[in-house]
């Protein structure tokens, strides 16, 4: 083989950088980016509008309709379909569909957000100190997430509300759903902290002289809570349809209380002649879930750096 | 090497790249990566490319049989290899390439292979793939030849094993194996030892070269370390912001660089200082200015500095028979005691460095955690400034935190990623509530003065910064406290060449003055020659070897020592000038 | 690997006790009397009332009331329903009706996620994917007692391409639209998770690795992506099941399906109290035992647990 020659490119004798410190015009970090790239997104729109009417339908349930939901029934038009001021027809007690949908919106996203804030509170306390503080403090809280973890919350939540049958609320069911909803995120938030954990921040933090405790607070905990909150946002969703599921069974409100999950209960007896007595409340609770989950995925999706730099 | 022996002009190039182009698909845009590279391999010829990361090695490397990651795409030039040109080959085509004709090694052996096949599986993937046996039976014959030749004794038991079962080393032997299974006339090892202790490094490094030579096979080898390349290959090129800059033999580059890049990371790289320190006395008449970086000149001058200090007096730092004993989970219930450090007394005067040099495993981190009161020790005394920091109560240990700050060595995971730069060098401040929130801000400015950042990153966030700046926020947060003692874990490991040399001169210029006194935990015995004034050598938790740095570099005591100094690579050219 | 079982064995011990124990609690540390609160509206009649008191021990301090629960609880004694059959003959008669039903919609949920979670992480961002995520999306927000009446009344009874009930015909095609719509319910989670997991290991050395081998990617895609891609859909697949049960309830009771879920379903209905109480708790060790099998598969998916 020849001889290598030796090449040099040209060169410009200042040409060479070391290090040099190139930022960009706006300081940027995690959220502040999570939030640039949600923003570009025409879903974060229409799921955050979506919420908005809902959010809006429980406070003021007035704006969008003047018929009783209850007290304006007439068993004259049981199962009618729509006629004017009544679009989507009435239920078999003879009651406006439009209206029950409207007040129902108050029912669903009090006790999910009930539940949510519930099962979150309990989650964070438990998985942040059994990550954080390790050996039998992890090893006792996370033999009682265990136990949690293995009884589905919806039938933990059965089996309150039948013995509680008589003590019926808004509060009960968000305790027995939330109560019982805790552990996944409770594991998935000890997982994190263990990661972060075991940064060299928290050592250099630690070396400073903070005590354990403030760390957790002032540096492990921001750092671990992006899985919670995406977590947090579609367990909204899931506490929902879980609020329905229970009352479409019985045992969540009783059947006075506007809810989807008691008008779908009541129309299924009538599938066959009134399909859309028990369609309309289905979609208006499906959408409220859909908005809420998609919140979630987007979330989690700008959340994730990784995502974003593979574009 | 081979640059010597006889040549004709005629011999026809093995692979010939012209004015390869690769950029990649990112979030901001289409980025150029690569940008008008050319070069030739010859049959049973090693070239290195030589650059840091960002530089485009890696890039040009895989872009050879378009191994890119899938935002990656070539935008122009050839690939010449046996008369065709790969960047316009078809998939099958550049599949039939692939293992027969081009091998490749990659660079971490940790991550390289399927955790979930065992390795006999994932080497008769590769002999099967290229043809080299009928069924399997054969290709378990060539596999275990495969292992063997690659140097992994008892490789026939060790087929049925999985390659978490296998040391880092051992899964390199694999993973070289694997390159060379089909007898390629090109193997490509991209950084194959980096992620390697230097002892195995050297090892694995000596095995791949003489099977290369062996089989004639041509080594085109990736490396960040001029030195590692120009002890391997007769030819190096240099790379920057993906283009070369100056390629030509070896020797000759190291001797007599032209481009004042290939000049600075001459300059820069600690095993090419070291060298030039034994092989040359050097005259230096004062600190180098500004940022020029000779580490040659800046060692030399540090060394006269600490000739003047003073060596009398209560040391900073004293540790007695410090020894730390884990208990080891041994699957099931069992556990077993494990000593990390055993024993270990060292002294530390006033506005010194020592270092604590070994390899992974050694226990060097667990004296520095102990030191730092972040691991408890088991037995033993550890003295800062003649008191006993073993024995505190909590107040006196935030008194006691307060004159020791450490820097680790991941610049990426040792800052909080959700606080900003000012915050993060203020914590130390609101944490030991000194002062109030006008003067710890004023504290800030100027410690961020010291370590030479801008004052107006202090609104910035971790994540727009480089590695290097990252490590100078450490530092900074570090001297917020004025502290007496400095413990710097690793601290420049991570870093690029000429980042590395930027950071030991600041705290050399640091330590100059401020008076400090560093404990510099490192594994990597080249840095050692050029910051430190004293060494300890650990092994498997205990010391083996202590003294003076020049003492020990030219007259090393234990084997232990002479092996890691051997290993540094480059350690052997003669690079009189 | 025998450590692993032993352990992982061990370690349900105090799952399976915490579990009863806390439905026990629920159930029998409420105020007021736990019988009557039981029957909601209803007033059980005094013989009823006797042989309940008498089945759950309420003439004993609590504790020992738990430990005869338990001791009933593992010699098979589950106590009666209302209609006067024993829960373990009502179990031996449902309990082959539900695991073949969730047996044919795991193999369902299975088999969709992990074939759309393949192509979809394979597609990334493009068409595919997206219209992945939008109907996984939707199936996920759909609870599943309306995606039951909907396929009911469309596919059932408009369209008339399956009957609306099971009823007694547990055969496998009549029970394929119920366990159609439970697949339906439960594939989001796993086709996301493989999608994600799929995109990763695409990314990993390794796999780059395996193409400089020089193995194709119709080899590649199989046997290094695909096959480390099943690990974590496997595990997840241990808290599918707990969504999966609910929903078997739901599904079991709107389809009439002669199984667990309908049994529960109609006690629930029926406010009969501890019929409900016997038949969470048994699901409830039903579900530990799922997730130490899924916890053994996936010992056996994973070498790194294996021998470790």
């Amino acid at each position: 083989m020849p001889k290598p020659e030796h090449y040099v490119a040209p060169f410009d004798e200042d040409a060479v950088e070391v290090d040099k410190i190139k930022l960009d015009e706006k300081p940027s970090n995690l959220w502040r980016d999570a939030w640039r790239s949600l923003r570009r997104r025409p879903l974060f729109y229409i799921s955050l509008a979506a919420v908005a009417v809902i959010v809006l339908m429980a406070l003021f349930p007035t704006l969008f309709t003047d018929v009783a939901p209850n007290d304006d029934c007439h068993l004259e038009f049981s199962n009618a379909g729509a006629t004017e001021g009544h679009p989507m027809g009435f239920t078999k007690r003879g009651c406006d569909v439009y209206a029950r949908v409207v007040w129902g919106a108050r029912t669903s996203l009090a006790v999910g957000l009930l539940a949510t804030l519930i099962s979150g509170v309990v989650g964070i306390i438990m998985g942040s100190l059994a990550g954080f503080y390790g050996g039998w403090v992890d090893s006792v809280l996370s033999r009682i997430g265990d136990i949690f973890f293995s009884i589905p919350y919806i039938l933990a939540a059965v089996v309150v509300m039948t013995t509680l049958s008589e003590y019926r609320s808004v509060w009960t069911l968000a305790f027995a759903i939330g109560g019982f909803a805790w552990a996944s995120l409770a594991r998935i938030l000890r997982s994190e902290i263990l990661r972060v954990k075991s940064g060299d921040f928290v050592m250099a933090s630690t070396a400073t002289g903070r005590t354990k405790f403030s760390t957790l607070i002032s540096h492990v905990l921001p750092n671990s809570i992006t899985p919670v909150i995406v977590y947090l946002t579609l367990s909204l969703g899931g506490a929902i349809v879980a609020e329905a599921t229970l009352s479409f069974l019985g045992v969540g409100l009783g059947s006075e209380v506007m809810s989807w999950g008691n008008d779908i209960s009541a129309a299924q007896t009538s599938i066959r002649t009134a399909p859309m007595t028990l369609i309309w409340p289905s979609i208006f609770l499906t959408t409220t879930v859909l908005a809420f989950i998609t919140l979630g995925e987007l979330v989690r999706d700008a959340l994730d750096p990784k995502a974003r730099a593979r574009g | 090497m081979t640059q010597e022996t006889s040549v004709t002009d005629t011999a026809e190039p093995l692979v010939s790249i012209k004015d390869l182009e690769i950029g990649f698909q990112t979030g901001n845009g289409f980025v150029q990566a690569v940008k008008g590279v050319s070069f030739d391999i010859f049959p049973g010829e090693t070239v290195a490319i030589v650059g840091e990361s960002g530089s485009g090695k890696s890039t040009t490397a895989t872009g050879i049989i378009d191994l890119l990651p899938s935002n990656g795409r070539i935008t122009g030039g050839s690939v010449m290899f046996a008369g065709k040109d790969l960047t316009k080959a078809s998939k099958q085509e550049i599949v039939r390439v692939r293992g027969r004709e081009i091998g490749y090694v990659p660079q971490d052996p940790m991550s390289n292979l399927n955790p979930v096949w065992n390795v006999g599986f994932q080497v008769r993937e590769a002999v099967m793939a290229n043809n080299m046996a009928k069924n399997k039976k054969e290709a378990d014959k060539r596999a275990i030849e495969v292992l063997q030749e690659a140097g992994l004794a008892d490789a026939e038991r060790r087929m049925k094993q999985f390659p978490h079962q296998f040391s880092g080393g051992m899964r390199q032997r694999v993973l070289i194996g694997i390159g060379l299974a089909a007898d390629p006339k090109l193997l490509i090892a991209d950084e194959p030892t980096s992620a390697l202790d230097v002892t195995v490094q050297r090892v694995i490094l000596d095995h791949l070269e003489s099977l290369t030579r062996e089989k004639n096979t041509a080594l085109l080898l990736i490396t960040h370390d001029l030195g590692l390349a120009a002890e391997r290959a007769s030819k190096v090129i240099v790379m920057y912001q993906g283009k070369i800059v100056e390629a030509g033999p070896s020797l000759e580059i190291l001797q007599n660089p032209q481009h004042p890049y290939t000049k600075r990371l001459i300059a820069a790289a600690p095993s090419l200082a070291s060298q030039r320190l034994k092989s040359q006395k050097i005259v230096v008449t004062d600190a180098p200015q500004g940022d020029e970086i000779d580490l040659v000149a800046a060692s030399a001058h540090r060394h006269d500095v600490v000739e003047h200090a003073d060596h009398g007096g209560v040391p900073a730092i004293e540790v007695k028979d410090l020894t730390k004993v884990f208990s080891i989970r041994k699957g099931g219930f069992k556990s077993e005691p494990f000593t990390a450090v055993d024993q270990v007394s060292f002294q530390v005067p006033r506005g010194t460095t020592m270092a604590l040099v070994g390899e992974s495993g050694s226990g060097k981190s667990t004296v520095a955690k102990m030191v730092l009161g972040l691991e408890t020790a088991t037995e033993g005394e550890i003295l800062i400034a003649g008191k006993d920091a073993t024995a505190l109560d909590k107040r006196e240990m935030l008194a006691h935190r307060r004159r020791m700050q450490p820097v680790f060595q991941d610049p990426y995971g040792s800052l909080d990623p959700m606080r900003s730069i000012g915050s993060i060098i203020r914590e130390p401040l609101d944490v030991h509530k000194v002062g109030d929130k006008q003067s710890r801000e004023l504290r800030v400015n100027e410690v961020l003065d010291e370590v030479a950042l801008p004052r107006m990153i202090a609104s910035r966030y971790p994540n727009e910064l480089s590695g290097g700046q990252r490590q100078r926020v450490a530092i900074a947060r570090a001297l917020a406290l004025k502290p007496e003692v400095v413990i710097l874990d690793e601290a420049v490991s991570a870093l690029d060449v000429l980042v590395q040399a930027q950071i030991l001169q600041l705290l050399a210029d640091l330590q100059e003055e401020l008076g400090l006194t560093y404990l510099f935990i490192t594994h990597d015995l080249a840095v050692v020659r050029v910051v430190a004034d004293d060494v300890a050598v650990m092994e498997k938790g205990k010391i083996v070897e202590k003294g003076n740095v020049e003492e020990i570099f030219a007259n090393a005591q234990t084997e232990y020592t002479q092996k890691l100094l051997d290993a540094i690579p480059g350690a052997n050219i003669p690079l009189g000038a | 690997m025998l450590m692993y079982v032993v352990r992982r064995l061990l370690q349900a011990v105090p799952v399976v006790i915490g579990t009863t124990f806390l439905i026990y609690f629920m159930v029998f540390s409420m105020p007021g009397d736990p019988i009557l609160a039981m029957f909601g509206d209803k007033t059980p009649s005094p013989a009823l009332y006797d042989q309940l008191a008498a089945q759950y021990h309420l003439d004993q301090p609590f504790l020992v009331q738990y430990g005869l629960y338990m001791k009933d609880l593992f010699t098979g004694n589950l106590g009666t329903t209302f209609s006067g059959e024993s829960v373990g003959a009502v179990l031996s008669r449902t309990f082959p009706v539900t695991l073949k039903l969730a047996s044919m919609a795991i193999a369902i949920e299975f088999c969709v996620a992990v074939v759309l979670g393949l192509f979809a992480g394979l597609r990334k961002g493009k068409f595919f994917d997206n219209l992945t995520l939008v109907i996984g999306l939707i199936m996920l927000s759909v609870p599943i007692f309306v995606l039951c009446f909907l396929a009911q009344y469309f596919i059932a009874i408009k369209w008339g391409w399956a009957s609306p009930t099971v009823g007694a015909d547990t055969s496998f095609s009549n029970m394929l639209l119920p366990a159609i719509v439970l697949a339906a319910s439960l594939f989001t989670t796993s086709m996301r998770l493989m999608r994600g997991t799929v995109i990763d290991t695409r990314s990993r050395d390794f796999v780059r690795t395996a193409y400089a081998k020089g193995l194709p990617g119709r080899r590649v895609i199989p046997v290094h992506v695909l096959r480390n891609s099943l690990i974590p859909v496997v595990t997840n697949s241990a808290a599918n099941f707990g969504v999966l049960m609910v929903g078997a309830t739901v599904t079991e009771g709107i389809f009439n399906v002669p199984g667990v879920g309908n049994t529960l379903y109609q006690a629930i209905i029926r406010g009969e109290g501890p019929t409900v109480v016997s038949f969470v708790t048994v699901m409830v060790l039903a579900y530990v035992a799922i997730n130490i099998l899924v916890d053994l598969l996936y010992a056996v998916l994973d070498p790194r647990i294996r021998y470790a």
